[in-house]
């Protein structure tokens, strides 16, 4: 370093006037591609000319989290050298089909731009995007570099797209395909993994429903050494598991199948060893259909789980608290409300470390179960975890008080999602609204990052919201609110808010125009079945042109009403793709 | 367990006037998938007017071996979610996205009709727009991604109300019906758990049971997946040579389809692919009662 150093003295003493980086380009850039934030690279990148020229050519991933806010094109044009992508597209109902067929979010025009640009493109991953068989094949054969594709909540595409996938990327290390909407036309596509093939790392397959065919998969498992991630699907049984696991004991993850299949006494004892050679496992999901008999043949593999993911294994209170008393490293859990206010107490008396605890109703559509969680589950939770600091939950009852425990118990949340299921529903003891509620929650929670609200809930809440939630970035709302003020209070408060979702609330034109100059400091802004007509969403696209207001109107409403409305930032100008159903204004 | 079709359908007119008096929406708004319905009354109609009814009757645009039904596109037919907004490909089952009204705002502010479907008097409980719960169901609520709620819908986790399931071999694991088909030599078993709705059901007993649909057509020795394409198989079908029906747990022969998936799995016990030349005269009993329960 010591003719670097000169150098820099020699020309530090020339540009002393200039005031401005000495750095030589190539060591600045050097430095600045160990920055891996995508938040750090764009405040280097305004701090000057040199540094963002500095940045741009030193960026590898690029994350985009609205695919509209900017087009390929510009991507390309800033960032010369990207290896790897992230693109999010739809709005986050759409997971809840409040979002029309056909919205768009398709991939294929960023495929063609990213072909010609990016030729040594390694990763893609997308989230609620569009993408089809086509686009997959085009993505396989134009990258030959190509590493990792991840598709989480995508739709458009069949096996048959996998199928080109696996045919055609020789370099594959990673294909994570998650709660899609896939068309599964069977389970061949395993199959064109081709012979030679060995650098898998990462295989999720979790969300198809067919039959794969399994002797490609053992086979394609006996030789990827490198596999560290393997989810099956249902379709694969205890006894293909087992077999799998044999050649692959150096899992980190893994996904079970089935976890019903009958047994023998051999068969059993065969699965429970060979589970207990996994000694790297850390994360646990799957276990479809489990039974309680089978689960202790995990236990021995349980030792250094962190991540346990029961979201669709329905067990009784009885069987987990058994199963998390092997399981004192876990620091994520997810259940299903079978479990029960009992099997939560479990999880407070087994699990000192847990941070993340996500609770899914069974039977979410039926109110005539009485089973389920209630707040003395979440209690019970928060007592004997005071680092929980993620928690979705799912219930039929809460009260204020509780929740006001459970943040005195737990004042670290970052994300706090309470979904009390029946809209408008008020604390079942007092009768009174949910307001103290989600007062305590933002007033204790400095941190909080995220907050999904439900209940009963006057503007009072978010008056709450808005004077003590510094940090929130993402807020959801349902059935709740009862004036403009409501909403404005949010906007005018929460600084750092990047994404609004509101639903069926009587919010109106004036709450939504109040936020005016708000919208371009956030990423989106989603309100639908609210009070909003389609003139204050003209006022807005008018006042703010660099935002694009999207309209989506459902058949027989009324002309003047805004059914669903999307506000978003884009430097790329309205969209030219969307449908007829959705009106850029 | 099995919820009758009388509490759902005395809700159908109302809104649930429950302890939270909070609520939105204007009652009797219509939604627009009231037209989809309608497709299935139709195809009912022309059932009960005496046609002959192969599957290809049962749904909108024929193709492929589906029960009752469909807004075509891939989406799982009757219970296709409200937007038609199915971004799930085939198996979106969301029965849970139907409505029968909505909550109204108590200080009477009424916002936006909320989004739901009402359901007035509609001919067939075939259009299963009535989900398992009593309540006014709103769309995309709870929110919960529609993976998860078609994964758990088609495989209800047991609680104790189980013993429901006739053939259950093991209990809460799985729920074997055997299924017999006309013609054929022997009996086949299926579990119903394993499949997430209808379309599932039907690929898997096609290719089941296409060993003798071929023997039937004369293919002689011809018994190989590769020689019959699905597409011939289904041709074969749309000949409405077969109509798939169950036997409910009343001990009468239903046509498969009409109901939520859910319920259909709670109540069947046997399955039966049958002529249907045999098969007429099943659906004027299945839509009496149907109306019976409405």
């Amino acid at each position: 370093m010591g003719s670097y150093s000169s150098e820099l003295k020699r020309s530090k003493d020339s540009d002393e006037s200039a005031r401005r980086s000495s750095f030589p380009d190539e060591v600045l850039e050097r430095v600045l591609s160990l920055l891996k934030s995508h938040r750090d690279r764009s405040s280097v990148s305004l701090v000057c000319k040199d540094w963002y020229n500095a940045e741009r050519w030193s960026r590898t991933h690029v994350f985009i989290g609205n695919c509209y806010s900017v087009s390929p094109e510009i991507v390309a044009r800033r960032f010369p050298r990207i290896r790897s992508v992230t693109l999010k597209g739809k709005p986050r109902f759409s997971d809840f089909n409040l979002v029309p067929e056909n919205w768009g979010a398709d991939i294929h025009a960023w495929l063609v731009v990213f072909a010609a640009k990016y030729p040594f493109l390694e990763e893609l991953r997308l989230k609620r995007m569009a993408i089809s068989d086509e686009s997959l094949e085009f993505l396989a054969i134009s990258f030959p570099n190509f590493k990792a594709l991840s598709l989480l909540s995508c739709d458009g595409f069949s096996t048959n797209g996998l199928a080109a996938i696996a045919t055609h990327c020789k370099n594959l290390t990673e294909l994570d395909i998650q709660e899609n909407g896939i068309d599964d036309k069977g389970g061949s596509w395993l199959s064109c993994f081709p012979e030679s093939f060995t650098s898998l790392e990462v295989l999720n397959f979790a969300n198809l429903t067919s039959d794969i065919n399994f002797d490609a998969l053992e086979k394609l498992v006996g030789r990827c050494k490198s596999m560290r991630v393997l989810k099956l699907n249902r379709s694969v049984s205890l006894e293909q598991l087992q077999r799998l696991l044999v050649s692959a004991p150096q899992l980190a993850e893994l996904g079970t199948g089935s976890f019903s299949q009958e047994l023998t006494i051999h068969e059993y004892e065969d699965l429970e060893s060979t589970l207990s050679n996994c000694k790297n496992m850390h994360t646990l999901s799957g276990l479809w259909d489990a039974k309680g008999i089978y689960l202790p043949a995990l236990y021995p593999a349980c030792s250094h789980l962190t991540f346990l993911n029961l979201s669709y294994a329905a067990l009784q209170s009885v069987e987990l608290a058994k199963l998390l008393a092997h399981c004192p490293r876990l620091k994520r859990l997810w259940v299903l409300d079978t479990v029960e206010d009992k099997g939560l107490e479990a999880v407070g008396l087994n699990c000192p470390l847990l941070e993340e605890l996500r609770v899914f109703p069974a039977d979410p559509f039926d109110d005539e179960i009485v089973h389920g969680v209630t707040e003395a589950g979440f209690v019970a939770v928060s007592f004997g975890c005071p680092r929980l600091h993620y928690v979705l939950y799912f219930c039929r009852q809460m009260t204020n008080a509780a929740v006001a425990t459970i943040v005195q118990n737990c004042p670290d949340f970052t994300h706090f999602r309470l979904c009390i299921m029946n809209p408008g529903q008020p604390d079942y003891l007092t009768n009174e609204p949910m307001d103290e509620a989600f007062g305590a929650v933002v007033k204790t929670c400095t941190k909080l990052q995220r907050l999904s609200v439900s209940g009963l809930l006057t503007d009072l809440t978010f008056e709450y919201i808005g004077r003590y939630a510094k940090n929130l970035e993402t807020l959801s709302v349902a059935f709740a609110g009862r004036s403009d003020w409501g909403m404005q209070c949010v906007l005018g408060g929460c600084p750092k808010l990047r994404k609004l979702e509101i639903r069926d609330c009587p919010f109106g034109n004036a709450a939504l125009l109040s936020g005016l100059e708000k919208y371009e400091s956030m990423r989106s802004l989603w309100m639908s079945a609210c009070n909003v007509t389609m003139n204050g969403c003209r006022l807005l696209a008018r006042e703010m042109p660099r935002l694009n207001v999207e309209v989506m109107k459902e058949d027989g409403s009324d002309d003047s009403q805004a059914d669903k409305v999307y506000v978003y930032r884009s430097i790329a100008g309205p969209r030219r793709d969307a449908p007829p159903s959705v009106l850029t204004l | 367990m099995e919820k009758s079709y009388d509490d759902t359908n005395t809700e159908k007119s109302g809104l649930r006037l429950k302890d939270t008096e909070l609520r939105l929406g204007l009652p009797g708004s219509e939604s627009p998938e009231r037209e989809e319905h309608d497709q299935n009354v139709l195809s009912l109609k022309s059932f009960v007017s005496g046609a002959k009814r192969g599957f290809s009757d049962a749904l909108d645009g024929g193709g492929k071996w589906v029960f009752s039904g469909g807004s075509g596109g891939g989406s799982e037919g009757l219970f296709s979610p409200r937007r038609g907004g199915n971004n799930n490909g085939g198996n979106d089952l969301s029965g849970s996205d139907s409505g029968l009204g909505g909550p109204v705002l108590k200080d009477g502010v009424a916002p936006k009709p909320l989004v739901v479907q009402e359901k007035k008097s509609q001919v067939a409980a075939g259009n299963g727009n009535t989900a398992p719960a009593s309540k006014a169901q709103v769309v995309g609520w709870p929110p919960i991604r529609s993976f998860r709620k078609n994964t758990m819908a088609s495989h209800p986790p047991k609680n104790d109300n189980d013993d429901d399931n006739a053939e259950a071999k093991f209990g809460s694991g799985c729920l074997y019906v055997k299924v017999s088909m006309d013609g054929a030599p022997y009996l086949r078993k299926v579990d119903l758990k394993i499949y997430g709705g209808y379309k599932e059901l039907s690929s898997a007993l096609e290719k089941m049971f296409s060993c003798f649909t071929i023997g039937q057509c004369g293919s002689h020795g011809v018994s190989s997946r590769d020689v019959l394409s699905e597409s011939r198989l289904i041709d074969l079908l749309h000949g409405s040579e077969y109509v798939l029906t169950y036997e409910d747990k009343d001990g009468d022969w239903m046509l498969v389809g009409d109901v939520p998936w859910e319920m259909f799995t709670n109540c069947c016990k046997r399955l039966r692919i049958m002529k249907s030349t045999e098969a007429i005269g099943l659906a004027p009993r299945a839509m009496e009662k149907c109306k019976t329960r409405t």
